[in-house]
């Protein structure tokens, strides 16, 4: 069983379905499996084999879903990369994958073409819209095909081979990237459309980017019961969002706490008739008490799901809706086909009650980093049958006396802005290449919306002058957008311990 | 007409861009599309809006059709300013 069968089995059953929408464009599961296949021929004509890594760098759009089923069906393994990428990070995660093609889009064009220059083995760029000019010699840079042959080779693949790449921050400053196979995204992908209850008359609202695996999942587990995924590129317009979800009628809206607490923040939300929502979930942050009571408000008819995972496992644990009103800041204990519990320093198991790191036992733990072993080596331990591997997830969880878990906080230092994580090492290290700074530290500082906002000191070299402005602007050209500093302070130095690290506790 | 492009296409550079390695972008292109200006970017825009020529922007009127270029910025501004 691939990931890319249930897709298969919803074409023949129901062709005509519509598949995807996203703004204009309404696409059914038998044009999106032929616009796939056509992609997919491409690709092997281009050389690409079972095993190889392709990229996929692109807005939310009918091409990135064709894209992810055009990989797969060749057997080869898609590795999804927030568009927001900028050029560097974007050349480290193509080399260190060694991914062979690029399928992405002409508006994206500052931040591939230099990456894929710098890349020893991207030969082919398939790029959706008009190409600009500029292309360089050794690439091959192809306009995204609307025709041609559909002919592919099946592949021998098994569910045991990788299905994707998915590059997650790290405390190091690189990226890891979470080796999943067929088999952990279908675990997956089962586990959590059945906890959810997804239906095929289902429409599921994506404003969450499919580079990121709640994205990406909505998309998959549609495809597991021939549902409806309806597409934004972003939530910058809230209202917008709701026009769209009115007239599509969407019944399931997959949220992070800032994009409900946009939500909230709009008033005369009645004037949207949305009494086609039946279902809301939340992950990547918390939602705080208060903001759970206001949802439920607000939206009666729909239940709510709070939930925690990792890009490590995909999910962990979801709060069945009618525990809300008894523990509504609990994330559950488990989900189906899985096993949680608590270990101690030494990894020693914790009855109820305690406090310790989460680790989790199943089929949707990934294969480990790719070609990482120290680093996969330090959350992937061995389990409690010879040869299994167990995920132990770095974060800090107790359980009441009857095993419901509750978030206590991350044993890393990495901080979640927006529902994103952000690797204070890496912004440190984009700060550094500015010319003039001596030394930074990085941290994370409240935030309502963003829940935490990214916050940089900055100690300069003496005599030179540079501005909150300038430093900002200098991260926006480096990193991600919600990776960029909120606030910047410059101060005299900073705090350091006996040795002379940085000392970073006591920063606000 | 009061000229509302000049300090809004100031400000932009100033706040979202990357400086001289910007890309070079016109008073129609779309912030969105162009990958300017992102979702939180918008409320710092808005902000802007409100601190400099005193309007208030309500939930309705954050749409693209009003924010999403300069040209469509110049139209709400001088709708609001001058009715």
């Amino acid at each position: 069983m691939l990931l890319h069968h249930d897709f298969e089995r919803c074409v023949a059953e129901g062709p005509d379905t519509v598949a995807i929408v996203r703004g204009d464009e309404r696409v059914t599961y038998a044009e999106l499996a032929h616009r796939a296949r056509i992609l997919a021929s491409a690709l092997q004509r281009q050389g690409v084999q079972r095993g190889d890594r392709v990229a996929l760098f692109l807005e939310n759009s009918v091409e990135f879903v064709a894209g992810v089923v055009a990989i797969l069906e060749i057997g080869a393994v898609f590795m999804p990369i927030n568009p927001s990428t900028k050029d560097d990070k974007l050349a480290y995660m193509l080399d260190d994958a060694r991914a062979c093609a690029l399928l992405t889009e002409d508006a994206l064009v500052l931040a591939w073409r230099p990456a894929v220059a710098a890349s020893p083995t991207v030969r082919t760029v398939i790029v959706a819209g008009d190409i600009s000019a500029g292309a360089r010699a050794g690439v091959d840079e192809l306009p995204w095909p609307s025709e041609g042959d559909a002919a592919i080779r099946t592949p021998e693949t098994i569910d045991q081979d990788l299905a994707a790449i998915i590059y997650t921050s790290g405390s190091t400053g690189f990226p890891k990237g979470v080796m999943l196979t067929h088999l952990n995204m279908v675990s997956a992908a089962r586990s959590v459309s059945t906890y959810l209850g997804l239906r095929r008359h289902d429409v599921i609202l994506c404003a969450l980017p499919l580079s990121f695996d709640y994205g990406l999942y909505q998309v998959l587990m549609a495809f597991r019961v021939g549902a409806r995924v309806v597409l934004e590129r972003s939530f910058s317009f809230p209202v917008k969002v709701l026009e769209v979800m009115a007239r599509e009628r969407v019944t399931v809206f997959p949220g992070v706490p800032t994009m409900f607490s946009m939500l909230m923040a709009l008033k005369n939300l009645d004037r949207f008739d949305l009494h086609a929502l039946r279902m809301m979930t939340n992950t990547a942050a918390a939602l705080s008490e208060e903001h759970i009571r206001q949802l439920r408000a607000i939206f009666p008819q729909a239940t709510l799901f709070s939930m925690y995972g990792l890009t490590e496992c995909k999910r962990v644990t979801y709060l069945p809706p009618d525990q809300l009103d008894l523990r509504p800041t609990s994330v559950g204990r488990g989900m189906p086909n899985e096993e949680v519990w608590l270990v101690d320093e030494e990894g020693r198991r914790l009855r109820n009650g305690s406090t310790g790191e989460l680790v989790i036992r199943g089929s949707n733990v990934m294969r480990g980093y790719w070609e990482k072993p120290e680093e996969t080596a330090k959350c992937l331990k061995p389990g409690p049958i010879a040869g299994e591997m167990v995920l132990y997830s770095g974060d800090l969880f107790r359980t009441d006396s009857e095993g419901w878990l509750y978030f206590v906080a991350r044993r890393d230092d990495i901080i979640k802005s927006r529902g994103e994580k952000v690797s204070p090492r890496e912004v440190e290290n984009a700060i550094h290449a500015l010319e003039g700074v001596y030394e930074v530290a990085v941290i994370g500082v409240p935030d309502d919306v963003l829940g935490q906002a990214v916050k940089a000191f900055v100690v300069l070299l003496p005599g030179v002058q540079r501005t909150e402005r300038d430093v900002i602007r200098h991260c926006l050209a480096r990193l991600e957008n919600f990776m960029t500093p909120k606030y910047v302070e410059f101060v005299e130095e900073l705090p350091k311990t006996g040795t002379g690290k940085i000392k970073k506790t006591g920063l606000v | 007409m009061q000229d509302f492009k000049t300090p809004l296409r100031k400000f932009i550079e100033d706040n979202f861009m990357m400086g001289s390695n910007g890309p070079v972008f016109t008073d129609a292109d779309s912030f969105m599309e162009r990958r300017i200006i992102d979702s939180t970017g918008f409320l710092e825009l808005v902000l802007f809006l409100e601190e400099t020529w005193g309007v208030t922007v309500d939930d309705d009127d954050m749409v693209p059709e009003n924010l999403d270029s300069l040209d469509h910025l110049q139209s709400y501004l001088s709708r609001k300013l001058h009715p």
